[in-house]
This record gives structure tokens, sequence and C-alpha cells, in this order.
């Protein structure tokens, strides 16, 4: 097992509320290898992105603990960097300078000035934004800020590369275009990637493994999909692929049969409750 | 018949634009012009000690006596320069040792003199304010803790007048402030330092909200890159505060600018203050006008020194399509 490059054990997670703790997650176990891209999928409040944030260091579990690389994680740091589903760019910062805030810190000393540059001015190119660099946030599209984001992570060199949700705010479009150059990166580079989402085809076409979460509270990993595909995968050629198409029906079947969406009224008061008084962690259970 | 259209249109355009245009130079004229009629209709009608209200044009032609009168002084300042510079040199050919006896014109301030006085004093009791409620603002907005222990403190003394702190001021700068040359008149520390402490407070407040009201998702980048704090704060917390904390400096500029007037009228710094206290005192057939003009001239200068803060806010925001108003 000294392939096992990131390792989540017995994860679990507890909200406090005035009515008692709102357990969150509860023995969420797995395991992943280096270079392997692992989907993380269900409906929205199973606590997918809390997984990630634990992953990222940014909550703390309540039991269990995560392993990267031999030792445990504890607080947020560069080798775990985040893709943000808002992007997060710094909005005082052209594309450029977002990427500099965090080459500067992980490259301080190990990087002269300009190997840094073209180290930025790399990454930026590996997503396509060589044309925009030193434009701000709000005067590139939507998609553009994303890619910046994927560029601002990828800078850091990072072990894991964590996406919360990256491309839901998209249009399909976009979508589909930043979900190839994301292949392409993928490919090239070999990352260790946790990527939440709830988009079927999205976990289907981009994942070596789907991990399928239950409903929360208490949520935990339902199943786990192998998809076998050869890569480079092409979303064309694979719109008609019968293997294709069967994972993706065992991803639906999970979602829409095994963990039909029914929420019990008293479960629904106690997240509204949740939100009431901690607003920033119910932000990442809803 | 399409290009027809587009002309068309383009002359519509041009009239609503026209018309803006007209609306926008017009209508603060007329409001200002039926302001003066009032002003010129009603004046006459109130009889005081020192004769009528003045109207609008005596007011204005005070304007040109404080402008004769800054030049005679002028004049008698180079007089007196002249003068002694001829005498020393005449002291200077009797005796080449001799000691010369240099003097500073010491003539009356004029109206001009005192804007000036008025215009440094704000702007250093504005700074001092400045620094000392940034630095605190920027730490009770990223500590909840801090906050809480400075808070009261802050919600007692923002609502205290400077008619209540200028004698204690006082006092405390009278009995501290001891010097056999000062460099700075006592006048001038005492309406400093009112103007700073009843100034400081919005600046303090708004940092800190705005301090306090970074968003969420800057906070996880900047933990995830795991910044230090100060890269942290410079590079994160500073600019998305900046327009919060911009409000409070205008909120802390035009508080400055109401007190010192006031401060300076029971300090006795020369500024516009005493002049208008002076004018008060005075009590002669011009002192109504120069009052008034007094008044408008403050009134004039609180503005533009609000505009100069926009300015800076605009040069010193990075977001340079932001609507300031």
């Amino acid at each position: 097992m000294s392939q096992i490059h990131l390792e989540l054990t017995r994860v679990g997670i507890e909200f406090p509320t005035p009515k008692g703790p709102f357990c969150a997650l509860r023995d969420v176990d797995l395991k992943i290898k280096k270079g392997e891209f692992v989907s993380l999928i269900g409906h929205s409040g199973c606590g997918k992105s809390t997984v990630l944030n634990i992953v990222a260091g940014l909550y703390q579990a309540t039991t269990g603990g995560v392993v990267l690389n031999g030792r445990e994680v504890n607080e947020p740091g560069p080798e775990r960097a985040v893709v943000f589903q808002n992007h997060s760019l710094l909005p005082w910062l052209t594309a450029y300078e977002n990427v500099e805030l965090g080459v500067k810190r992980v490259f301080k000393g190990k990087k002269t000035k300009t190997e840094m540059r073209e180290w930025i001015e790399h990454n930026l190119e590996l997503v396509h934004m060589t044309h925009a660099m030193h434009k701000r946030p709000d005067e590139i599209s939507g998609g553009m800020k994303q890619r910046v984001g994927i560029a601002r992570a990828l800078a850091m060199e990072p072990q894991v590369l964590l996406m919360d949700e990256p491309f839901g705010a998209l249009d399909a479009l976009t979508r589909a275009h930043l979900q190839d150059s994301l292949m392409e990166i993928q490919n090239e580079l070999g990352n260790t990637v946790i990527m939440i989402t709830h988009d079927v085809d999205e976990a289907v076409l981009l994942s070596d493994r789907i991990v399928m979460m239950t409903n929360g509270p208490a949520a935990t990993v339902g199943e786990i999909l192998d998809v076998k595909l050869p890569r480079p995968r092409n979303r064309l050629e694979l719109a008609d692929n019968a293997e294709y198409n069967g994972y993706r029906s065992a991803v639906l079947r999970f979602l829409y049969e095994k963990q039909k969406k029914i929420e019990p009224i008293s479960a629904k008061r106690a997240e509204k409750q949740l939100e009431k008084d901690a607003p920033a962690q119910a932000k990442s259970v809803a | 018949m399409s290009n027809k259209l587009a002309t068309l249109k383009f002359e519509k355009l041009k009239e609503i634009k026209w018309r803006e245009l007209i609306i926008g130079v017009s209508m603060p004229m007329i409001g200002l012009l039926i302001f003066l009629a009032l002003w010129h209709g009603i004046a006459p009608n109130i009889k005081t000690s020192l004769g009528e209200f003045p109207q609008p044009k005596q007011v204005f032609a005070q304007w040109g006596n404080l402008v004769d009168e800054y030049k005679s002084e002028h004049d008698r300042a180079a007089q007196f320069y002249e003068r002694q510079e001829k005498r020393n040199a005449e002291l200077l050919v009797k005796d080449p040792t001799a000691k010369l006896d240099t003097r500073e014109f010491s003539g009356r301030p004029t109206f001009f003199d005192k804007i000036k006085t008025s215009l440094i004093t704000v702007l250093s009791g504005f700074l001092v304010a400045t620094i000392i409620a940034i630095p605190i603002g920027i730490m009770i907005g990223l500590s909840q803790t801090l906050y809480s222990a400075i808070n009261p403190l802050i919600q007692l003394f923002k609502p205290v007048s400077p008619l209540a702190w200028l004698p204690l001021v006082t006092i405390v700068v009278s009995a501290v402030y001891v010097s056999d040359s000062p460099a700075f008149s006592k006048s001038y520390i005492i309406s400093l330092f009112t103007v700073s402490l009843c100034s400081l407070w919005p600046t303090m407040i708004n940092t800190a909200v705005g301090v306090a009201g970074v968003s969420k998702d800057l906070i996880n980048v900047s933990r995830v890159l795991r910044l230090g704090w100060f890269t942290h704060v410079i590079k994160i917390v500073l600019p998305s505060a900046i327009p919060m904390m911009f409000t409070g400096l205008r909120i802390s500029l035009g508080i400055a600018w109401m007190v010192l007037i006031a401060a300076e009228m029971l300090s006795q710094n020369p500024g516009l203050g005493k002049f208008v206290w002076d004018e008060f005192q005075n009590g002669s057939s011009d002192s109504l006008s120069r009052i008034c003009l007094a008044i408008l001239v403050i009134g004039l200068i609180g503005f533009l020194l609000d505009r100069a803060i926009l300015m800076l806010q605009t040069y010193v925001n990075w977001d340079k399509s932001a609507v300031v108003r």
C-alpha cells in the first residue's frame, strides 16, 4: 500500500448548534493514489464541500483524520491548492499578480525573479490566458477567471489539487471547454486531483474514480465507481460509447434511486437553525 | 431607409444629450438665483443692533475690502523688511562686528492668513486623527476580542461635543506643553487636538467594519497560501477595506472642519473661527456682512476638502469604476 498518497480515515465532523452538535459527516474513508483523478458526487447539502475543506485544512475533522504522504493534515497549506467555486481571485490584482501571489509564497528563495516570471507565464499559458495576463478579474469573463484560478493553484505545484465545483458557475459551453483544458493539463502534469461536482457527465468524463456520497446528515461514502475508460478521452466519441453510458447510468441510479433526495422536515429545520447560527460553516454543509 | 433611421436615432440621442446638459447647468443656477433673491428680499426686514441684515451685494462687497486689507498689510510687511535691511546695512558699514537685530513683521493676520491657518490646523488635526484611527481600526477589525474591549470606549467618546473637550484639552496642553521658545503656539496645539479627538471615531469605526467585512473566500485564499500576517493585511485586508475606510475619512474630515471653527473661536487660534468671533465682538457696521462672507467661505472650503478626499479615494482605490458621490 505504499502507493497511497492521500488517506482519509474515519473522518467525521460535527458543527455546534444551540440544539446540540449537528453531525455533517461520519466515517468517511478514502484512499487516493498519486496522480489519480477522483470526483466526489452527491446531492447538494451532503457534505461534499466539507470533505474537501477538511482535506484543504480549512476545517478540522472532529473524528478521524487526513494523512498526506505520511503526515497528518492539520492546517491549510499550498501543497494542497484549492480551486474555489467562485474563483476567489483578488479583484485588485491582475491575473498575473494573482498567480504571482502564490508563486512568491511557495518558491521564495528557490527560484530567481526571472524564473518566477517564466513559471507564472508558463502556468497562464497552460490555461490559455496569456492574452489577458495583465487584466484584472472584473475585465475578464467568468470562464477566464476560473482559468486563472486553476493557474494559480497549478503554479503552486501542489501535491494534491482540490477543486470545489470548479465549473459549477459557468455556462455549458464554457464548462465543456474548461473540462477539455483540465484533461489536457492533467494528461501533461499528472496531478492528484479531488474534484467536487454535481454534474454526472463531468464526473464520468474526467475521473479515474467517482466517489458517490450518501445524503446528510451524517453523510458518508456510499459507493465508489472505477472509470476505466482509456485516456485521452474525447467527449464526442464517448457520447455513443456503451461503456461510458454504463458508468453514467450507474451514477444516475445511485443518485436518483438509492439516494433519492427526501428531506424530513426536522432536518430542514435543523439546517435552517444552523444557517442562522453559523452562517460560515453552514455554507459548506449546504 | 435604415440610414435615415440611423440619422434620426442619432439626432434624437443628440437632443437628449443637449437636454441633459441644459438641465445639468441651468438647474443649479436657478436654485442659486432663487436663494439669492429670497435673501435679497428678506434681509432688509431683519433689523439688528448692527443695522439691517446685509444683502448679498453688501456681503460680496466685503470680499473687495478683505482683499484690499490683505494687499495693504502685504505692503506694510515689505516696507518693514526693507527698512530693517537698510538699517542693518548701515550698522554694518559703521561697525562690521555689530550685532544685527532681525525681527519678524508682526502685523495683523488678514482674512487670507486666517484661511491658511485654519487649513493647516484642520489638516494637521485630521492627520493625527488618521494616524491614530486607521491602525486601531485595523486591529479591532481583525480581532473580535480587541473589538469587544475597545468598542465601549468608542461608543462613549464618539458623541462628545468639541465644546466639552476643549476646556480639558486647554488645561492639559497648558500644563504639558511648556517650552521657552515654542515651535507652535498653544492655541494651534489645542485646536489641533480638539479636532483630532472629535474626528477620529468615524475613521476608526469604518476601518474596523471594512476590515471585518473581508470576504470569507478571500480569507480562505490567504489561509491556503499561508500568507504571513503582514502580507495578509497588505494584500488582502487593506484593499478590500479601502472603500469603507474612505467613507470614514470623509465623515471625519467633515467633522474636523466643523469642530475646528468652534475650537478656534474658544482657543483664539488665528483662523476662520477667530475671524468670526472677532467680528462678533467687534460689532461694527461691516461685521454682519463679514460673518456672512466667512460662512460662505467656510462652506466652500468644506466642500473643496470633501472633493479632495474623493479625488484621493479615486486615486488610491483599485476599483476605478466605483461610483463615488
